[in-house]
């Protein structure tokens, strides 16, 4: 009996080695997706209750951890939860993280691979290990002043130094208050979770970056700055009639301002944010080399920003009267408030497009800094010739146009109104976007809806104070 | 190999080492692991030394020194790397049991009760050892045995007295103490398997016709072949208990494959068994949905959170695992019975419990070892049947645990929470203690292993 014996006995060998076999598997292939897998509650409680790093606005933390007693050692804290929510976003237990606390959330909570030898310190010190710092470029006044001035009304501001890209202001409102999503307490959280998603003004959304909206007016900068690209000048002049009628089409476009006369020129027409003569720009222009331009300055690209940020859109066919449209914003374009000033700040910096970023340096808590920002070029959508002067005739647009209401006396201001109509049953969208020369930013201002008459509704009613504001609060 | 194969008879006496002191030596250092878990558990949760650690460290070695001094004094020439695996084995459950007990609230008493029925595993064990003396006693009743064994495996069908836990109908309940009486069938069959396939090997071998190149034993030979497959099939259907039936089933055909030398009886069982395990996954709901648990556990999250949370538990401890008392294995249902490997492997990490395996490996290859040397045919049967049980229960439920096969209620031997199996592992390893005394005590070297069977061959060979 012994030959069969022996050979049950390797049998069993063969049994007990694909257990071996089979958990090396488990560790070699397996371990990691199951880690990152967000129902691993065992990761997510030891996120939750590590000792993150503090997310910086000067020397100040808009968002930290701070120690506790019970089952999380650490409670995510924002001191000042409606002020920077729009780019700290939220840090909670069961659902997920948003803003800086998602992009960064490997520097914060200390596991990037950059922080790894610093891991292994730790470990042989016996040292709690924590996470990294990180800095922002943002600018407390300006976004203070953003916030005030939007109040509660929807919308959204974005502030960036167009020399280097560093964003100074991110607002979104109506803002929330993140603490109520960090808190340890999982029930009351999931109270704050179900008010902020089923409130009407959805406060959650991110109109600043993660959201598009058609552009209104302020998109014939970039037809405007096609047209420059071009050959033309500022002074050629295009067919500005009262109504457009759109090429193969039954319908027509009208003018919500007085032109200044049947024919004028391209400054006079965006002074007068005239419909009708940039219909005309674009269809002269046509399609192609509008969405040429539009995608040098960004639309159809992955925006690369430090936050999560949406794609504005180009329609990719167009036939003549979605051309028209299309050049005074209107149809399909869609654009995000990031994007619109990235247009400015492009143009603004005679015609260098700059990197737009948030986060100047992540640091450990011991000071060494593991990364920082440098200020980089994306591109050169307009030649510094037809930057300057599409400058000039946006100073002209606040000096003596739509965009009066943002003058700053002792400032040059250029900036642009927009309305952007939606749904016939919504009211329109109120934009203005312009930069200053000293300091040199550019600012977007964005309103989704007010409690004012629809009529009173237009960029440089609404949107051009909150331009002001912020660069007045940066002066 | 060279003392196993026997010498042509003459008067040479093989001589064993009995290996007493290194026994004790492995002992106490086995089951310094278990004791090591339970102290660092209470370290690294309230940062400090248990309370009760002199009343446990008295208990806990007590019993291994007294365990010892049994078999020193009634069976010296036993194998001695069999009781440090099986402490180690024993501890290292225990103080993962004491973990789990740990997580709040409110604190459970587990580990105790699973230290009495280790006591109590003890006991029996010294008491196999006092009261058997001779493996071969136990060939005597066959037919009692295999009735015996048969009436305990189906007896949790049985009305009043069955309970159902956990989908699987396994369980009796009298007198409010429950008890899984398949573990002690297993040792009644094991014992009435090795009796029946010993006397009758040569008219299983040998005997009936030709099927498809198979050579049928006669059918009365083949009549309680046919019941005991019966009988496995019920489990699996009736009692929903593939686990079980796997383990019955492979028990006997490797034994009758030993017994005969017929390679014919594993394959015919193997296709038997595939057979039966195909009409079961299409016939019943537990065997499918385990199946499609193993498969895809993640495509509904809810119903294999079992099997899902052992494997969040193995990623969260890694190679190293987190340590004791570190990791949440709370997290995972049932983590001190049936999935007490997967909170071993978070805390004690991969190659923690690719140690355990080994030592599982070490206990196997001792069991079949002991088979090898046994000098009677019985002897041989039974050793090499009840190893083979240990090494199908643990390739089954760390192989479940782990996803290497769907997942099947068995326990693991001598580490998961349980009475009954703890219990009844302890008298086999009872029984295979006493079969290695008695194979490796000196007796002159014969080239025929001597017959002691009391019965004469009621079947006589037919056909050569």
């Amino acid at each position: 009996m012994n030959g069969p014996i022996r050979k049950v006995t390797i049998f069993v060998s063969l049994l007990l080695a694909a257990l071996l076999v089979n958990m090396t598997w488990i560790s070699v292939a397996r371990t990691e997706s199951l880690n990152d897998d967000s129902r691993n509650r065992r990761v997510r409680d030891a996120e939750f209750s590590r000792n993150r790093g503090a997310i910086l606005v000067g020397n100040e933390a808009i968002a930290e951890s701070v120690p506790r007693t019970g089952r999380f050692p650490y409670v995510r804290t924002y001191p000042k939860p409606e002020l920077w929510s729009s780019v700290t976003g939220w840090y909670s237990y069961n659902y997920a993280r948003s803003g800086l606390e998602a992009s960064f959330n490997q520097e914060l909570a200390g596991t990037s691979s950059e922080q790894s030898i610093g891991r292994v310190v730790d470990l042989l010190t016996g040292r709690q290990s924590s996470g990294a710092n990180i800095q922002t470029t943002l600018n407390a006044d300006a976004q203070a002043a953003a916030v005030k001035a939007l109040g509660d009304k929807r919308g959204a501001v974005v502030a960036m130094d167009y020399t280097t890209g560093e964003i100074l202001a991110l607002v979104s409102t109506p803002t929330y208050d993140p603490n109520r999503l960090a808190t340890v307490d999982l029930s009351e959280a999931q109270t704050a979770w179900n008010e902020l998603l089923n409130a009407a003004d959805e406060p959650l959304k991110g109109r600043a970056t993660r959201e598009v909206y058609p552009p209104g007016s302020t998109f014939k900068l970039v037809t405007a700055a096609a047209a420059l690209e071009d050959g033309m000048v500022p002074d050629t002049m295009v067919d500005a009639p009262d109504s457009l009628r759109l090429p193969n089409s039954t319908r027509s476009m009208g003018n919500s301002t007085n032109c200044g006369g049947d024919r004028i020129t391209i400054e006079q027409a965006l002074k007068t944010s005239c419909n009708t003569a940039f219909g005309n720009l674009g269809l002269d222009l046509g399609g192609d080399k509008l969405r040429k331009q539009a995608e040098a300055f960004g639309f159809n690209q992955d925006p690369t920003i430090d936050v999560a940020a949406a794609k504005s859109r180009f329609p990719t066919e167009l036939d003549e009267a979605q051309t028209a449209l299309t050049a005074i914003g209107q149809y399909d374009v869609a654009a995000s408030p990031l994007q619109i000033v990235q247009v400015a700040a492009a143009i603004a910096n005679d015609g260098v497009m700059m990197k737009p970023y948030l986060v100047s340096s992540v640091t450990n808590r011991d000071l060494t800094v593991l990364s920082s920002t440098t200020p980089q070029r994306q591109g050169q959508p307009l030649s510094a010739s037809s930057a300057k002067l599409l400058q000039q005739m946006m100073v002209t647009v606040v000096e003596d146009g739509t965009g009066s209401p943002a003058r700053i006396s002792g400032l040059t201001i250029g900036g642009k109104t927009g309305t952007a109509q939606t749904a016939p049953d919504r009211p329109p969208y109120a934009w203005f976007v312009g930069y200053a020369e000293d300091p040199s930013v550019a600012v977007v201002a964005f309103v989704e809806n007010a409690d004012v008459a629809r009529d009173d509704i237009s960029g440089g009613k609404l949107a051009a104070p909150i331009f002001r504001a912020v660069v007045e609060a940066l002066r | 190999m060279s003392d196993q194969v026997q010498p042509a008879l003459s008067d040479e006496v093989i001589v064993y080492r009995k290996r007493r002191g290194v026994e004790l030596l492995l002992l106490l250092l086995a089951q310094s692991f278990g004791f090591a878990g339970y102290v660092i558990t209470d370290l690294n949760l309230y940062g400090e030394l248990p309370s009760n650690i002199i009343l446990v460290a008295a208990v806990w070695y007590g019993m291994g020194i007294a365990v010892h001094l049994v078999v020193r004094f009634i069976l010296p020439y036993a194998d001695p790397l069999i009781l440090p695996c099986v402490f180690l084995l024993n501890g290292l459950g225990l103080a993962m049991i004491y973990r789990i007990d740990q997580i709040p609230e409110p604190v459970r008493t587990d580990s105790s009760t699973q230290m009495i029925w280790t006591a109590l595993g003890l006991v029996l064990f010294c008491l196999v050892a006092v009261l058997l003396r001779d493996h071969r006693r136990l060939q005597r009743y066959p037919y009692l045995m295999f009735i015996g064994g048969l009436v305990l495996l189906l007896l949790p069908l049985a009305p009043f007295i069955g309970w159902k836990s956990g989908g699987a109908q396994i369980w009796i309940k009298v007198a409010g103490y429950s008890f899984q009486p398949a573990e002690v069938a297993k040792i009644m069959l094991a014992i009435a398997f090795a009796a029946y396939f010993y006397e009758k090997r040569e008219v299983l071998a040998l005997a009936g016709r030709r099927v498809l190149g198979i050579e049928l034993p006669r059918a009365r030979d083949l009549g309680p072949i046919m019941v005991m497959w019966l009988a496995c099939l019920a489990v699996m259907v009736f009692q929903n208990d593939l686990g079980t039936s796997l383990l019955f089933f492979g028990l006997f055909t490797v034994m009758i494959y030993i017994a005969t030398e017929r390679p014919a009886w594993p394959i015919l069982a193997g296709i038997l068994f595939v057979g039966a395990a195909l009409a079961a996954y299409k016939f019943t709901n537990h065997v499918g949905r385990r199946v499609s648990a193993w498969l895809d556990p993640f495509s509904d999250y809810d119903k294999n959170l079992q099997i899902i949370s052992a494997q969040f538990g193995f990623a969260w401890g890694g190679l190293f695992g987190r340590g004791w008392g570190l990791g949440r294995p709370g997290l995972t249902p049932l983590a001190k019975s049936d999935m007490i490997a997967a909170a071993l492997g978070e805390e004690i990490g991969v190659l923690g419990l690719m140690a355990i395996i080994m030592i599982y490996g070490l206990l196997i290859a001792r069991g079949f070892k002991t088979a090898l040397t046994a000098p009677d045919g019985f002897g041989k049967l039974l050793a090499a049947g009840l190893s083979f049980t240990f090494a199908l229960q643990v390739f089954a439920i760390i192989g479940g645990v782990t996803r290497l096969l769907p997942l099947t209620g068995l326990t693991t031997p001598f580490m998961s929470q349980g009475g009954s199996s703890m219990v009844a592992n302890w008298i086999i390893v009872g029984i295979l203690m006493v079969i290695s005394h008695r194979a490796r005590m000196p007796q002159a070297a014969t080239a025929a292993p001597q017959e002691m069977s009391a019965l004469d061959d009621a079947t006589a060979v037919i056909s050569r």
